[in-house]
């Protein structure tokens, strides 16, 4: 089923010289095709390789005869027996494997990885996608974009797989609609956008029939971009490599006799020269490239996907595990990792869990340490959970009882990706991309400090001020009112007898979070100070307030959790955008709007608005004393201006 | 192809398949405490040595290569087996089924079902318990057969050696789980994402030896059921009325010689067997017969055991 069979005639032994040097040539595209179970997708890939003419006629004449049996195609060859192995799943009529093929045209060579579209083998797809450059998603023309559609296209950007074909196809079974095919291609359009595609390939067809997968169709006139093959066999796969980061993790140490202790391993990244510094992680320690040996000879030069065995001038001390870097380019180094996690076993994972993560150059062991939301695949929303089962992915953070030097998976497969073992029955059971460290909201602290206790209890405290500690949170967009707001409550409370802090995001942002910016990382960082902050002084018995945009719904969740939710009250100010434009003291929606200030909440970057807060203010509806009254009463409901509870 | 990457660094497909194969069988040596290879002579089991000599070079290869000795190989093989071990100088472990061997299991009056299961799967089975081996590198390759397109690189067996298709371990990235408890394996396919083209090409760009049975030759031969079966010794049972003929063939795959189909041909250099298989119209196994006892049989044997 592999060879490529060009037609010709006479064809003599220089010929084959000739043609097995062309075709020494060629590179390879590892490519994913995906798509629901009645979307043609084996079809399809039976329709590639018969029409390239590139099935035997052994293979073809055993799919006559398993056709006959288990076919579904009426009259005529079922193409897509051709893809479905396994004995029990041609009985089901299911793919339900990740199943590998092998062809070649004369421009370049192909592994097909066939993953399923059935709803719970998620996993399988992650599995064929991890290895894959380009992902062919296949719509009915019928349907249109599918939940399925949605999930494939998610765990496809997840893996990261920047190229796609959005392959429509059933087209005969439209009419050959040119209005139905752009109708698909708006809707997967305004769903995808988020998904980090760049350009899909949008491409009409029929693999039933044959029409735009090797050859042109007739029926589709109105198309005029090439068929599904000299699509694969043009698109550039060489763009992603990176020349710039070198990494090789070194796989085993190699010391055939005294004179030779040489590291072999694959490269994952980057350039390598003799000469080249290097460094060794985790050590630190740096030496010089010697020789870049191999049974063919030593090497001048070496890039990405290259096995070597690399010597250095000086005997360092570098092992298995270790990971050869170049100074200067080296990458993240934490215990505490933010990852995506792909569950892949019937065994749930929980925070607390422990396992062993294997990277590409370690093994340690490790735990789930928390999950911060698991990811509905359908829709892309964000959900609490309190595990992970077969076929979930999350975002978790995971801690590591060994340090570990990785990048994020969207800059590096290689370095960026893991897998958990679990330690009884050493099966796979999950699969990780890593974020980058975890933020500093995960980070345990060292275990060597001792918490110092107060003398003082929280029941004198609350006798002496009058009150029970809490922390307010007033979020909203820019210019909603929210300073205002703290200062007077500030106010209030005071005159009310009680005590307590005012944190304001302005304020703050000018001395503790001088060092943060506004990105979302940072924006989640000055909560966790703030709300750090708010935590104590409400061990000391005071109350605290809290004024800031706090876009994110899920770090505020985090402050919430910090706090404690007993302590906890957050006040949405929900004062309309289009009247703090018009308030906007300093021009800031103006410089979000020509693009001056980046990723500013309500214009350029999303505002989550809260939807359980304990209290919604409007400040364009209600002026301050209203709104001050509003909280107060909020306060004074759940017991917070009494001095003892019951009292 | 590209105008990103300069060509000293670009790799050809082949190149990337060797890389693929050599990282593999070095991650093997890493993590498994036994590891041995099963070497069956054949092409792949050819490229399957040269692949562990670079990917251990300069050293030896850091394990025993193993032979599952039906006593039913070609006599070529036997020879071109010992050539090997004296040239290259790895350790060779020779295992035969002896029960099977005292029974006088063969293939002619047994049926190439039980023969197959007692002098293959079972004596694989024996050799494997007896070296205590936790991992044992395959030659097998995706793309020869419909039930091992979906094999995973590291295919894990229970302590009976038997391959659960419902429960493989999830294989992402290059990243490889070969861990085992006692008494378990894996078997591991570092040319799982070969062609019978890459091998073939590959052999012929790195002038890997293989046994001679390849090339075309005048052969004493009988035909049956439309197979063209070798006599290659004086143990092969005749069919009432059969006699062995002379005719150039050659072989596209290798195994017991009773259960290998020859195919005619007249090509005796690796370009002409190329140039052959280019318009071939028929693919590698079913020169076999084993596969044809029942439908969907390979996946029956993998089950089983066998390799």
């Amino acid at each position: 089923m592999a060879a490529e069979l060009p037609a010709r005639d006479g064809f003599d032994v220089s010929d084959v010289e000739a043609y097995l040097a062309s075709h020494r040539q060629k590179d390879l595209l590892r490519l994913l095709t995906c798509g629901s179970v009645d979307d043609g997708k084996s079809t399809l890939i039976g329709r590639l390789l018969h029409d390239a003419q590139l099935i035997y006629e052994d293979v073809l004449a055993s799919l006559e005869a398993d056709s006959a049996a288990h076919g579904s195609a009426g009259d005529g060859v079922d193409l897509a027996l051709l893809m479905d192995g396994l004995r029990a799943e041609r009985e089901q009529g299911i793919t339900i494997d990740v199943a590998y093929r092998y062809f070649s045209t004369a421009r370049r060579t192909f592994i097909i990885a066939d993953t399923p579209g059935h709803p719970q083998y998620t996993r399988n797809m992650a599995t064929g996608a991890s290895t894959c450059d380009l992902a062919v998603i296949l719509i009915d023309a019928r349907h249109g974009v599918l939940a399925q559609t949605k999930r494939h296209s998610y765990i496809a950007s997840l893996l990261g797989i920047g190229r796609v074909v959005v392959a429509v196809n059933k087209m005969d079974l439209v009419g050959w609609s040119q209005d139905r095919f752009t109708e698909i291609c708006e809707d997967y359009r305004s769903f995808a956008k988020e998904l980090g595609f760049g350009q899909p390939y949008f491409l009409p067809m029929s693999a039933l029939a044959g029409d735009n997968v090797v050859d042109a169709s007739g029926n589709l006139g109105w198309f005029d971009g090439p068929p599904l093959l000299e699509h694969l066999e043009t698109v550039d796969i060489d763009a992603s490599v990176d020349l710039e980061h070198f990494r090789m993790p070194v796989q085993l140490v190699s010391r055939p006799d005294a004179d030779f202790r040489g590291y072999a391993g694959t490269i994952a990244s980057g350039v390598l020269r003799p000469g080249d510094e290097v460094v060794a992680l985790p050590s630190g320690l740096s030496s010089t490239v010697e020789r870049i040996a191999t049974f063919d000879g030593d090497l001048d030069v070496a890039g990405p996907g290259r096995a070597v065995t690399v010597t250095l001038d000086d005997d360092i001390d570098v092992s298995r595990g270790d990971l050869l870097v170049t100074p200067g380019s080296e990458p993240q180094r934490a215990h505490d990792l933010d990852a995506m996690v792909v569950w892949m076993s019937e065994t749930g994972a929980e925070p607390g869990s422990s396992y062993l993560l294997q990277t590409a150059n370690t093994v340690s062991n490790c735990a789930i340490r928390s999950l911060r939301h698991r990811v509905d695949i359908n829709t892309g929303a964000h959900e609490q959970a309190p595990g992970l089962g077969l076929n979930d992915i999350g975002h978790c953070v995971i801690t590591s009882d060994r340090e570990l030097a990785f990048d994020p998976y969207s800059a590096n497969r290689a370095t960026g990706s893991f897998v958990l073992v679990d330690r009884l029955t050493n099966a796979t059971v999950g699969a990780g991309m890593i974020l980058g460290a975890a933020s500093a909201w995960d980070r345990t602290p060292d275990a060597a400090l001792v918490r110092q206790r107060s003398e003082i209890s929280d029941a004198e405290r609350a006798i002496r001020f009058g009150q029970q500690p809490c922390t307010i949170l007033l979020t909203g967009l820019t210019a909603a009112g929210k300073s205002t707001l703290a200062t007077a409550l500030e106010r209030e409370l005071f005159d009310r007898g009680k005590v307590s802090i005012r944190l304001d995001g302005e304020n703050v942002r000018m001395g503790i979070s001088r060092d943060l910016g506004f990105s979302t990382q940072e924006r989640s960082e000055n909560l966790r100070r703030v709300s750090e902050v708010a935590r104590l002084v409400n061990g000391q018995g005071l109350i605290a307030i809290a004024a800031m945009v706090a876009p994110d719904r899920d770090v505020r969740q985090r402050a919430r959790d910090l706090v404690g939710v007993d302590r906890y009250v957050e006040v949405f100010v929900d004062t309309p955008i289009e009247v703090c434009r018009e308030r906007d003291p300093h021009g800031l929606y103006a410089m979000a709007d020509s693009g001056e200030i980046p990723r500013f909440p309500g214009v350029s970057a999303d505002f989550d608005k809260p939807t359980d807060a304990d209290l919604r203010v409007d400040t364009s509806a209600q002026d301050v004393d209203e709104c001050i009254d509003a909280i107060v009463r909020k306060l004074t409901e759940r017991g917070f201006l009494r001095g003892l509870p019951n009292a | 192809m590209s105008a990103t990457l300069p060509a000293e660094l670009r790799l050809t497909h082949l190149q990337q398949l060797e890389s693929e194969a050599i990282g593999i069988m070095r991650e093997v040596v890493a993590q498994c405490e036994r590891p041995v290879m099963l070497y069956s002579i054949g092409k792949d089991s050819s490229v399957l040595l040269h692949l562990a000599r670079k990917a251990f070079f300069p050293g030896k290869i850091p394990f025993p290569l193993l032979h599952v000795d039906t006593t039913w190989k070609f006599r070529e093989m036997i020879v071109f087996r010992q050539r090997m071990a004296d040239e290259i100088g790895f350790e060779l472990i020779v295992h035969t089924n002896a029960e099977g061997v005292a029974q006088g299991i063969n293939p002619f009056d047994h049926g190439s079902k039980n023969y197959t299961d007692i002098m293959k799967t079972q004596a694989l089975r024996q050799a494997l318990d007896a070296g205590r081996f936790d991992a044992a590198f395959g030659g097998a390759r995706r793309d020869e057969e419909k039930s091992r397109a979906k094999e995973r690189v590291f295919s894990f067996r229970d302590a009976h050696h038997r391959w659960d298709p419902k429960n493989q371990r999830p294989e992402l990235w290059n990243l490889y789980n070969g861990r085992v408890n006692q008494g378990e394996s894996i078997r591991v396919f570092p040319m799982s994402n070969w062609t019978e083209l890459d091998v073939w090409q590959y052999i012929h760009v790195e002038q890997i030896p293989i046994v001679p049975l390849y090339f075309a030759a005048e052969r004493p031969v009988v035909e049956r059921d439309g197979v063209l079966i070798m006599v290659d010794d004086d143990r092969f049972v005749f069919d009432e009325g059969e006699v062995a003929e002379q005719r150039l063939v050659r072989f596209r795959t290798l195994g017991c010689y009773p259960l290998s189909g020859a195919i005619e041909s007249t090509a005796t250099t690796l370009p002409e067997i190329i140039d052959e298989m280019l318009v071939a119209t028929r693919s590698e196994r079913e020169g076999r017969v084993i596969d044809f006892d029942q439908s969907g049989s390979m996946e029956q044997k993998k089950r089983e055991g066998y390799f």
